[in-house]
This record gives structure tokens, C-alpha cells and sequence, in this order.
């Protein structure tokens, strides 16, 4: 409603505009100067950006900027500065045979870094996040010095390049067969018994070893001392790849489960493995290569020809 | 003339039902089939209620005591939209406080219907359209026509928009538990739900102008101009961005129009000015109506309304492509969303210095009214939002800020603290007054919610800025020898302690709800509480007599 009279507001002294609806009001206060000048301030600076960097879209590109920049091209340039801060060690490991990492404490330490990185992204899903594994679903803990396969850095690279159980591998690929049906229960018992005795977890019994020198030791060898050519686990020690209980064990001799790991060959590059291979000797059971070398040779000696067939690309 | 009219209802219901029904047999998907059953059952539903005498309506207003005199303005779609703005409000309070803890502890994960992938837009849709969207309902049907001095034009259709964006909702958050989605944020809704809510805007928006053309003032009041571009705009946007084609006319699936980045562009440009038209432009409205009329003061600048609401709208529309900051989305696009985004800051907080400053001479009541405490925290956290989120589209520190808990933190400082806030000021404002009481059941209880509500803001705030940051930096952390430190699963890891302190923030805010629920319920059932006043006006009991007979009487 128009009000030819100015009109006051008493409380902040300014003037009304004129016009109420329902009881509402309006000042004619003017525009806060520091909000104007903040306001022209931010579009100056928009045009400012505007001009030094890619903006204003043209018929058939857009106008590129006074600085040059562009997205991909600071994409580009920080990838390469990161690529540069480890290309030395790059080169010196791609240069470098593993079993020598060990011979060069710097250059063992920079790879182990690297692996710690890759191992999160390529490794944890099975192995943890503190490679400490999963016994429920019989991931290896990589922490200890127990090994499957070997834990020397030739073994450990060899089992990352060409994982385990992989169809067309000529290694790593022992299997242990289904016992289902081939003991009664009072012969089952008495051999997982004796299994758990190896490691001290029951007494002895006869009846067990009985059973388990004529079904078990070829593979887990007579003391439980396992073998590492056909990746048959210790049974001596206090480590166990799926449970100690008499329940896990029954199960694994009834229906054994075989781990499987992709081969990270054909999928990563060989600096990159290389640096898994330092982590996880890191971890804290790495071996040195002589043990592993004097394994594989007295045991099966077929084997180094075709592990020398596989070595290098 | 009676039987006539009730006939040819029942007969429209009865097709609409059979049509229904054959859409469910010949459905492609089991989704569509259950949204053509839902459909079916509403339209039997209102066969019945045609065909028989009974009238549900009137019983529903019994329950809720809707008042029955005739009243000088239309307030009945007001009323219903009041009611099922906490409706929603509760269920997307409830969904959001559900995923939080899906998030600290994964077990809840229900599958499939319930695991967070589903229940996450349950909660965004129930919070920002039905929640949100009844508030803006309600209040624009309120304040238009008291700005106008005129009834509610078109009033059948102003029910039909009440209802058909009750079947929206109902069709969406179905949709979304089922499976169904277009995996547009925000635009979850398949192509024939989004049909749909365009027939129910498009009558809004009729309704509203009509109201306007109707009006006895010489000039439209601002909250109206805010409301009108809210569903211009929402109108467009929605449009654009839901261009489909559907697999088959039977099955729920569709093709989106744009592909690839240019997909990513439309549906952020979009999305931005979902937050810009629907949760900006459309509760600025609220604010100038409702600020003014609580504090019973004249709004401080005609001026500034004119400049900040032009530029606001002017400006807003080109900044969304700051949410694709370094993507396959041009360079000088994601230039230009962030340019147009700091520009936005001064206009943004042109609302808020107008519904701030509009307390001067009555800043007082803050201490003595809580609905104006709700209303100026409300537009605090809108300033602060404000000023936020054209910081986080600064390029650097969206480096640091996209794709990690502080962008949920900044949406929820803005839905919580403004959207919220404001949305329970006006419900609290409007609700004595559309069910004719004396006033409120209870101020003091308005106090703890407001309470509740800042407490559990704080929480959720700050435990989303220290998550935020903690899973940028730890994303981006380098060992001393070149390689990254963390894992994705560290991060999460590393999160769960502020996850869990989220979701006590949550929780503190749907308490301070339900106090609100049963002071509302409590409200309309007619009750007053016996409390003390939140002020203590000073009162002399000695001072309070007549003149002392010694002194000369006067006259």
C-alpha cells in the first residue's frame, strides 16, 4: 500500500519503500557497501580466471588461457615429477637379479617401500591388510617363517610371477587327495590325533602313525617336516594354514582345499614384482637362497631346468 | 447430478485400475509389475471410496483435527502438506540414521532390499522431495495467497498436486528399494515415475501462477518470485535431465538421452540446481515470508532482495560443472563452474544478511522466542554453507574435498542447519495457526529440539570435516621413498571412530524431531502445557498497588 508521506522505521531509522502485504513490510536500506564491493571483487577476479586460464567456449575450441594450463597437462607433469623421484630405483632394480637385493641394503629398503604400496593394492584382499592372512579361509600368513612354496627371494618372486595352482604352470601345483571313505571313524580319529601330536598339541598313538607313515608322510614327509616342491604345509610346528582344531583338521583330510593365487606376471610389471618379493621377505621369514637352492636340489632335480627355462623374460 | 458424477468417478478409477492391472501382466520386469500393483491397488482403493459411502478423507480429518469451519483462505491442502511433511521428515530421518550406522557397522547391510546402495537415495529423496518438497508445498500454498490476498486459484488442482506428489514419492522410494533406478543423483526415478511429476509440476506451477495473476496487491512479494523460480526452474531441470527412452512401454528401464560426459554434465547440471532452485531459491522463499512475520519487523532491504535474487538466479545455473572438477569434462567448462560458483558467494548471502538483519530492533527475541532462535541458526548455517561450498569448488581444495566425507559434511551443514532448521521454524509458525489453537502445546519443548537439533548438527559437521580431510590426505600420502602409504580399506579403517560420531550426530537430531512430532501431535489434539514462560518479564509484587492512601489521591 502506497504511502505518499516518508514513512520511518523507529527502531533503525531508515525509511520504508512503501509497500506491505499481509502485514509485511520493506526498508529501503541501501545495498551493505562491503557486500557490493566483495561482490564486484569476485566478478573482477572471474574475469581475471577467465583470461589466464582455459574458459570461453569458441566455435570449435575454447580459448586456452594466458598461463597455458590445462588439466592433463598438470596431470602429466605431476605424474612425471613423481615418476622422476623414483626412476633410479626403477632402473636399478629392473638391472638388479633379486637374489642380489640382499647384497644392497638401500636399494632393498627403497623396493621394500615400493612393494609395502603395491601389496595394498594387489595383495591384501587375501593376505591382509597386515599380510597376517586368514586361517578360515586358508590365506598364508606371510609374517612368519613358515612357507609353503619356499621363502627364499628367488622362491617368493617365483610364486608371485606364476601364483599357485594356476591350469597352465608348470610348478606349484601340488594337490593333496580326498581321503573320503578311506578310514573308519575310529582309524579318522586316531589319525587326526597323531597329526596334532606332531606338533605336541596330543600324545602319541601307534595306530595313527601307523596310518599316517603308509597315507600321509610321503608328502608331509615322517616327522611332519611337510615339503616345499609340492607345497604339502609342516604339520610340526605351531603354524597352521586352516585351524589346528580335530574339526579343521578331519575336514582337511576328507576334503582338502587347495589354495589358489593369480599369477601377477600378467599383470604387473617385473620392478614392480620384484618389490613384492622384497616386501614379503621383509615381513620377517624371509630365507636367504642358499637353504632354498640346497631344498630344491636334493629333492627334485628335473626341476631346476625347467625353473631356469622360467627365470628371466 | 450426485449419482451421476459418483458414477463417472468410479468408472475413470475402474479404468485407470484395469489399465493398471494389464500393465502388470504384461510387464517386461518385476519392478515395473510392482509399481503397476501399486498403482492398481490406489486407483481400487478410490474406486471404493466413489462407489461407497464411505469417506475416508473425512475420517483422516477427524483423526487429524483438521478444522471444518470455512475459512477465509484455502488452508486445506496447507494442512495435509503440514502433515506429510513430517510424515517424510521422520522416514528420511529414520533411513538416514539407519545408513550412517550401516557405515560404522556393515552387518546391517540388509540384502537386497535394504543394503546401503537402496537405502541411500531413499534417504536423499526422502529428505530433499518429500520432506523438503511438502514444506515448499505447504508454505507456497499458505504464503501466496496471503501475499496475494487471495484464495488458492484452481483449489481441485492444488489437491490434485498435494496427492499425485504423494504417489511420486510413494512410486520413487518404492522404486528405489526395488532396484529401480537411472543412477542420476538425485533423478533416481525411472522414466514413467518422472512423467508423472512432470504432470504434478506442471499443475503446481498453474496452480501458483494463477493464485499470482489473481492477486489484490499491486506487486508480487519476493517470497513469491523466489517461489516461482523455484518451479520454473525445477520444471526445466527436470525435464532436461530426465530425456529418455524406455527399453519398453511396460518395463522400467530406459535409455537416457545424453551419453558419456555429456551425461555427467546434464546430470550435474542438474544436480547443483537441485540444491540451487529446490533447497536455495525455494526456502529463501520460506525465509522472507516467515522471518518478517515472526519477528514482526520489516524486511531490511528492498534493494538488496532485488540484486541478491537476480544475480542468484542468474548465477546459479552455471556452476555445476564444479562437481566434475578434473574429469573428462573440459577444461574450460570446469573453469567456468568454478568462476560462476565464487561469483555466487556475495549473492547467496544476500539472503542471508536480508533475513538476519531483518531482527534489527527485535534482536531480543532470540533470547525469548525459539522459533526465531531456529530461524536465525537456520540462516547462519545457510551462510556458512554458502561460503563453503564456493570454497570447495575452488580447483585445490576440491582436490582434496571431491569424492570424500567433507562434500556429505558441506550437504549436510546446508540440509540440516538451513533446510531443516528453517523447515521446522515455519511448521512451528504455521501449525496453531492452521488448526485455529491458542498457540503451540509447548515453547519450551521447541527450545530442546532447537538443542538437540544444533548439538547433532555440530557432531555431524565436525565429523564429517576431520573424516573428510583425514581420507583426502590419507588418499593422497606418499612414503619418504615415493610410494603411496595407504590402501583404500586404511582409509575406511581409519574412519569408523567419525562415522560412529555421525551417526550419534543423526541421532541427536531425529530426537530433537520427535520431541517435535509430539508437541505438534499434542498441538492439534488441542492441549497446552503447563510451563514456565521462556521469559521472565520483571515484576515487583510491592510496586504492583494502588498510590498509598497517605499521598494525595488523584482527581
Amino acid at each position: 500500500m502506497a504511502n505518499d508521506e516518508k514513512r520511518i522505521d523507529q527502531p533503525t531509522g531508515t525509511e520504508f519503500v512503501g509497500h506491505e502485504w499481509d502485514g509485511i513490510e520493506e526498508l529501503d536500506t541501501p545495498l551493505p557497501r562491503w557486500w557490493l564491493w566483495t561482490f564486484y571483487l569476485t566478478v573482477i577476479w572471474g574475469l581475471g580466471y577467465t583470461i589466464a586460464y582455459p574458459a570461453w567456449p569458441m566455435l570449435s575450441s575454447a580459448t586456452e588461457g594466458l598461463l597455458g594450463w590445462t588439466s592433463r597437462g598438470q596431470l602429466a607433469e605431476e605424474m612425471s615429477v613423481a615418476d622422476q623421484a623414483r626412476v633410479s630405483v626403477g632402473e636399478r632394480l629392473a638391472a638388479t637379479d633379486v637374489e642380489k637385493l640382499l647384497a644392497n641394503p638401500e636399494l632393498m629398503q627403497q623396493a621394500t617401500a615400493g612393494g609395502g604400496a603395491a601389496f595394498r593394492v594387489h595383495c591384501t584382499q587375501c593376505h591382509g591388510s597386515g599380510a597376517g592372512g586368514n586361517q578360515e579361509l586358508g590365506y598364508p600368513n606371510l609374517n612368519d617363517d613358515d612357507w609353503l612354496w619356499g621363502g627364499s627371494l628367488t622362491a617368493i618372486e617365483y610364486s608371485i610371477s606364476n601364483g599357485i595352482r594356476q591350469p597352465d604352470a608348470d610348478r606349484r601345483q601340488g594337490a593333496m587327495p580326498s581321503f573320503d571313505g578311506a578310514f573308519d571313524s575310529a582309524q579318522m580319529s586316531a589319525l587326526v590325533s597323531h597329526v596334532r601330536s606332531l606338533s605336541g598339541l596330543e600324545a602319541a598313538n601307534s595306530a595313527g602313525a601307523q596310518l599316517y607313515s603308509e597315507n600321509c608322510s610321503v608328502c608331509h614327509g615322517n616327522a611332519g617336516q611337510g615339503d616345499r616342491t609340492v607345497g604339502a604345509p609342516r604339520l610340526d610346528d605351531a603354524i597352521w594354514l586352516r585351524g589346528s582344531s580335530p574339526e579343521a583338521v578331519r575336514a582337511q583330510i576328507l576334503n582338502p582345499k587347495l589354495g589358489v593365487m593369480p599369477a601377477f606376471g600378467d599383470r604387473l610389471d617385473p620392478v614392480t614384482i620384484k618389490m613384492l618379493t622384497a616386501y614379503v621377505h621383509t615381513r620377517g621369514g624371509g630365507e636367504d637362497e642358499v637353504i632354498a637352492d640346497e631344498t630344491s636340489a636334493e629333492t627334485v632335480t628335473a626341476e631346476s631346468a625347467v625353473d631356469g627355462a622360467n627365470e628371466q623374460p | 447430478m450426485q449419482a451421476e458424477t459418483t458414477l463417472g468417478r468410479a468408472g475413470l478409477w475402474f479404468l485407470v485400475a484395469l489399465a493398471a492391472m494389464a500393465a502388470m501382466l504384461g510387464a517386461k520386469d518385476s519392478g515395473f509389475a510392482a509399481h503397476a500393483l501399486i498403482v492398481a491397488i490406489i486407483a481400487f482403493g478410490l474406486l471404493i471410496v466413489s462407489v461407497a459411502r464411505f469417506d475416508p478423507a473425512a475420517s483422516l480429518s477427524g483423526f487429524f483435527k483438521i478444522p471444518q469451519e470455512a475459512t477465509r483462505y484455502d488452508d486445506d491442502p496447507v494442512r495435509w502438506a503440514v502433515l506429510a511433511t513430517l510424515f517424510w521428515g521422520l522416514a528420511g530421518f529414520l533411513a538416514g540414521l539407519f545408513i550412517a550406522l550401516q557405515l560404522v557397522f556393515p552387518e546391517l547391510n540388509l540384502e537386497p532390499y535394504l543394503n546401503f546402495g537402496r537405502v541411500r537415495p531413499l534417504h536423499t529423496s526422502a529428505v530433499i522431495f518429500a520432506f523438503g518438497g511438502n514444506a515448499l508445498i505447504a508454505t507456497s500454498f499458505y504464503v501466496v495467497q496471503r501475499t496475494c490476498r487471495a484464495r488458492l486459484a484452481l483449489p481441485g488442482m492444488a489437491r490434485f498436486v498435494f496427492w499425485g506428489y504423494q504417489v511420486f514419492i510413494v512410486l520413487a522410494a518404492t522404486g528405489y528399494l526395488l532396484g529401480i533406478t537411472q543412477s542420476k543423483e538425485y533423478a533416481e526415478p525411472e522414466w514413467y515415475v518422472d512423467l508423472w511429476l512432470t504432470i504434478v509440476w506442471v499443475c503446481y506451477l498453474l496452480v501458483f501462477v494463477a493464485t499470482i495473476m489473481r492477486r489484490k496487491e499491486p506487486h508480487i512479494y519476493v517470497a513469491n518470485w523466489f517461489f516461482l523460480a523455484f518451479i520454473v526452474t525445477v520444471a526445466m531441470l527436470h525435464v532436461v535431465n530426465n530425456l529418455a527412452m524406455p527399453v519398453s512401454l511396460l518395463g522400467a528401464r530406459s535409455y537416457s538421452l545424453f551419453a558419456g560426459v555429456q551425461d555427467a554434465l546434464t546430470q550435474w547440471w542438474y544436480g547443483h540446481n537441485a540444491v540451487g532452485f529446490f533447497l536455495t531459491a525455494g526456502f529463501l522463499a520460506m525465509m522472507y515470508y516467515f522471518v518478517p512475520k515472526q519477528a514482526e519487523r520489516p524486511v531490511y532491504s528492498y534493494r538488496l532482495s532485488i540484486i541478491h535474487f537476480w544475480s542468484l538466479i542468474f548465477l546459479y545455473i552455471w556452476a555445476g560443472p564444479h562437481h566434475l572438477h578434473y574429469t573428462a569434462l573440459p577444461d574450460w567448462a570446469q573453469t567456468l563452474g568454478m568462476v560462476f560458483s565464487i561469483m555466487l558467494w556475495m549473492p547467496s548471502w544476500g539472503g542471508m544478511i536480508n533475513g538476519l538483519m531483518t531482527l534489527n530492533g527485535a534482536w531480543d527475541k532470540v533470547r525469548t522466542d525459539p522459533i526465531i532462535r531456529m530461524m536465525v541458526m537456520a540462516l547462519a548455517f545457510y551462510g556458512m554453507s554458502t561460503f563453503e561450498g564456493p570454497m570447495m569448488s575452488i580447483k585445490a581444495v576440491n582436490s582434496l574435498s571431491h569424492y570424500t566425507d567433507w562434500t556429505i559434511g558441506h550437504v549436510h551443514s546446508g540440509a540440516l542447519g538451513w533446510n531443516g532448521m528453517i523447515t521446522f521454524a515455519c511448521v512451528y509458525y504455521l501449525v496453531p495457526r492452521l488448526w485455529k489453537r491458542k498457540r503451540l502445546y509447548s515453547l519450551r519443548m521447541i527450545n530442546w529440539h532447537f538443542w538437540l537439533a544444533t548439538l547433532g548438527i555440530v557432531f555431524y559437521a565436525a565429523s564429517m570435516w576431520v573424516a573428510g580431510i583425514t581420507q583426502g590426505l590419507m588418499w593422497r600420502e606418499y612414503g619418504a621413498d615415493g610410494y603411496l602409504v595407504n590402501s583404500f580399506a586404511d582409509t575406511v579403517a581409519a574412519l569408523q571412530p567419525m562415522y560412529l560420531m555421525r551417526a550419534f550426530g543423526g541421532f541427536l537430531y531425529l530426537s530433537g524431531f520427535l520431541i517435535m512430532l509430539y508437541n505438534v501431535w499434542q498441538t492439534l489434539a488441542g492441549r497446552l502445557r503447563d510451563e514456565a514462560p521462556m521469559t521472565e518479564t520483571p515484576h515487583d509484587e510491592e510496586a504492583d498497588r494502588p498510590v498509598p492512601p497517605t499521598a494525595v489521591p488523584a482527581e
